[in-house]
């Protein structure tokens, strides 16, 4: 298909350039459209993309199917909501806290995959979702429980304070869009990078080879978790309240679905995956109260009619995939 | 009876009720996972309307034969349930399944999602978004075991529940339909090109599983005597877990993951707190996970060089 030869085309391109065209437009959209609505919409999708580039690491690189990545969302979201409520934390700081806090739960989830593999694993992620959910809710004294906390204070930059007005904030995600793109080409090519997708392939001869692999394997999970620390803080930041229903298995669910949509192992697929399923909704909203019938016939005809997604290129052979096809490599 | 006794066993047959439909609908995922290493995540909606037809059922059957008795009725709802919850498995399997056979796992795991999306939101416009209550069809009676209660409902749980185990088992075991989807499930390649239609293995399995599941939803209607339209996921994602504890692809271990998860779920409703009972079923599969990791009785399957 012509997608598939363009895409090859742009994976071509280096990864700087790469960049630039993909959220170049998105960063001049707001000099063309004012509509608080689209903007606002725009940074929700960015959350999304940032939140599904993380997923890919684990997904689409490693080979590991995880159903309880919305969590790390949430301990990032809860981890900034909770410093700035009680200590007065600023955004900038409370920002890599989140992600750290995630990570090492990011590290703690992916503990059991040294003995743990393929569908086995996904249901302790699933696991490890609904408890974190379940704990939100339920840990009043905390996290406020099904009310969840509000008041969250919103970033300053310099002089200059957030306010209700979408713009700024979508700056910040897609500059944290573009440096993580930036992070995950980096680590793509390097040693690390190239062992990830070892591992999807052929785990046993990757360890033969002297891959370690529980090593590269935490390292993937803690990667992703990191990223879902880092956009839980935005969002927070940006609702100023959260509560424990954002961060449910429905979410998971959907973040997957973006990933394998967009073409697994493919870092501009996740965020096409992105786009298209936190736009669509939106699309639909002239169906009212069929939306999310069509949005669910949408999902299964993508999936008939493209069921590489929409940048996949290569078949992802091990634990994900059907063993038939062979795909080459190609993670970026 | 010493109360402290009396709480453990009617926790302990609490926790076996639910774990009953549990592992009714467990099975559905095992089965189907035994054939198409497929996690169905529509099949908890499809429990879900098996209740939801069980519901229309018995307000039909009460308001147009009212005098009939109770087990009359109780039959018909059944068998409305699961005529209906088979076909619509056998139309899933048909359109979102069968063209992405060959594809990678994944696409058809999104596909199933987008069918749960589908099948959530058909019966929340059909129905209406807000709780439907059961009417009643079986009549008050309890048995009351020095302390223990023990329901009607109960009752027929385990009775329906425990005899479709035996049937399935009967069926797998001895039937030629048996034989050709344990062949199917060890190696579908093989086993259609010893003459096994595969497609028809799978249609089956489809329509068996959503059987079984329409009976669970039926079940689970009637024991709580209400519905909403989210109920098939919870119950979905709970009944998966209960696959995958007793080894996803193995009936027995389905059969035992279902009534194993219910039993400390009770345990944990009644000991702990019920608000944290999900997470000590959840916090229990994943130990027993790093302990066996495929599960109670699932295949410790080699890696081939």
């Amino acid at each position: 298909m012509n997608l598939g030869k363009a895409s090859e085309k742009i994976k071509n391109l280096p990864y700087p350039l790469q960049i630039v065209l993909f959220l170049g437009p998105f960063f001049l959209f707001p000099l063309f459209d004012k509509n608080t609505y689209h903007l606002d919409l725009l940074t929700g999708v960015g959350i999304f993309a940032l939140l599904a580039m993380g997923l890919n690491v684990v997904v689409g690189l490693t080979g590991l199917l995880n159903l309880g990545y919305a969590a790390f969302f949430g301990i990032g979201a809860y981890t900034y909501a909770l410093l700035n409520l009680h200590w007065h934390w600023s955004f900038w700081c409370g920002l890599p806290a989140a992600g750290l806090v995630s990570m090492l739960f990011g590290f703690l989830i992916g503990m059991p995959s040294i003995r743990v593999r393929g569908d086995y694993l996904a249901i302790t992620t699933l696991g490890f979702g609904e408890i974190t959910r379940i704990a939100f809710n339920n840990l009043d004294q905390w996290t406020g429980g099904p009310n969840g906390l509000l008041g969250i204070a919103r970033p300053r930059f310099f002089n200059y304070s957030f306010s209700v007005n979408p713009t700024p904030y979508l700056y910040l995600v897609l500059v944290m869009i573009a440096l993580t793109a930036f992070f995950l080409f980096r680590m793509s090519r390097s040693k690390i990078g190239r062992a990830l997708v070892a591992i999807r392939e052929d785990e046993l001869a990757a360890s033969c080879m002297g891959v370690p692999a529980l090593h590269v394997k935490l390292v993937a999970f803690g990667v992703s978790a990191f990223i879902a620390g880092l956009a839980g803080a935005v969002f927070a930041a940006k609702q100023t309240i959260i509560t424990p229903d954002s961060f449910d298995f429905v979410l998971s669910v959907l973040l997957l679905a973006m990933v394998v949509l967009g073409g697994m192992g493919n870092i501009w697929g996740a965020v096409l995956g992105a786009l298209v399923l936190g736009v669509l909704p939106e699309l639909l909203r002239g169906f009212a109260v069929y939306r999310m019938l069509i949005f669910g016939l949408v999902m299964i005809l993508m999936m008939i009619f493209r069921p590489q997604g929409i940048l996949g290129s290569q078949i992802i052979r091990r634990e994900l995939g059907s063993p038939k096809e062979k795909g080459s490599d190609g993670t970026s | 009876m010493n109360p402290e006794l009396q709480l453990f066993l009617q926790q302990l047959l609490n926790g076996l009720t639910i774990g009953m439909v549990y592992a009714l609908i467990a099975l559905g995922y095992t089965m189907v996972y035994g054939v198409l290493q497929l996690i169905n995540f529509a099949h908890g909606e499809v429990f879900m309307v098996g209740g939801y037809l069980a519901l229309t059922a018995a307000g039909l059957a009460t308001s147009l034969w009212a005098g009939l008795p109770f087990w009359v009725i109780l039959l018909f709802l059944f068998l409305f349930s699961i005529l209906g919850c088979s076909l619509l498995g056998a139309v899933i399997e048909r359109t979102a399944y069968r063209p992405l056979r060959g594809s990678p796992k994944l696409t058809a795991l999104i596909s199933s999602i987008g069918m749960s999306f589908v099948l959530q939101n058909a019966v929340m416009l059909i129905y209406g978004s807000k709780e439907q209550s059961m009417p009643d069809v079986l009549p008050r009676w309890q048995l009351d075991l020095g302390g223990v209660t023990v329901s009607l409902i109960q009752l027929i749980i385990f009775a329906t529940a425990l005899s479709l185990m035996a049937l399935l088992t009967l069926f797998v075991k001895r039937t030629r339909m048996g034989k050709a989807m344990r062949a199917a499930s060890e190696n579908p390649e093989a086993a259609s090109l010893m003459g096994i239609s595969v497609n028809g293995v799978i249609r089956t399995t489809f329509v068996l599983g959503s059987a079984l599941a329409a009976v669970g939803g039926s079940l689970f209607a009637m024991n709580y005597g209400s519905l909403n339209f989210h109920d098939g996921y919870l119950a979905g994602i709970k009944a998966f877990t209960a696959a995958v504890f007793g080894g996803i692809g193995s009936i027995p271990g389905a059969m035992i993951g279902g009534v194993l998860l219910g039993v400390f779920e009770g345990f944990g409703a009644g000991y702990i707190s019920s608000e944290w009972k999900d997470v000590f079923a959840f916090g229990l599969l994943i130990i027993l996970l790093l302990f066996r990791p495929s599960g109670i009785l699932g295949e410790n399957v080699p890696e081939k060089v």
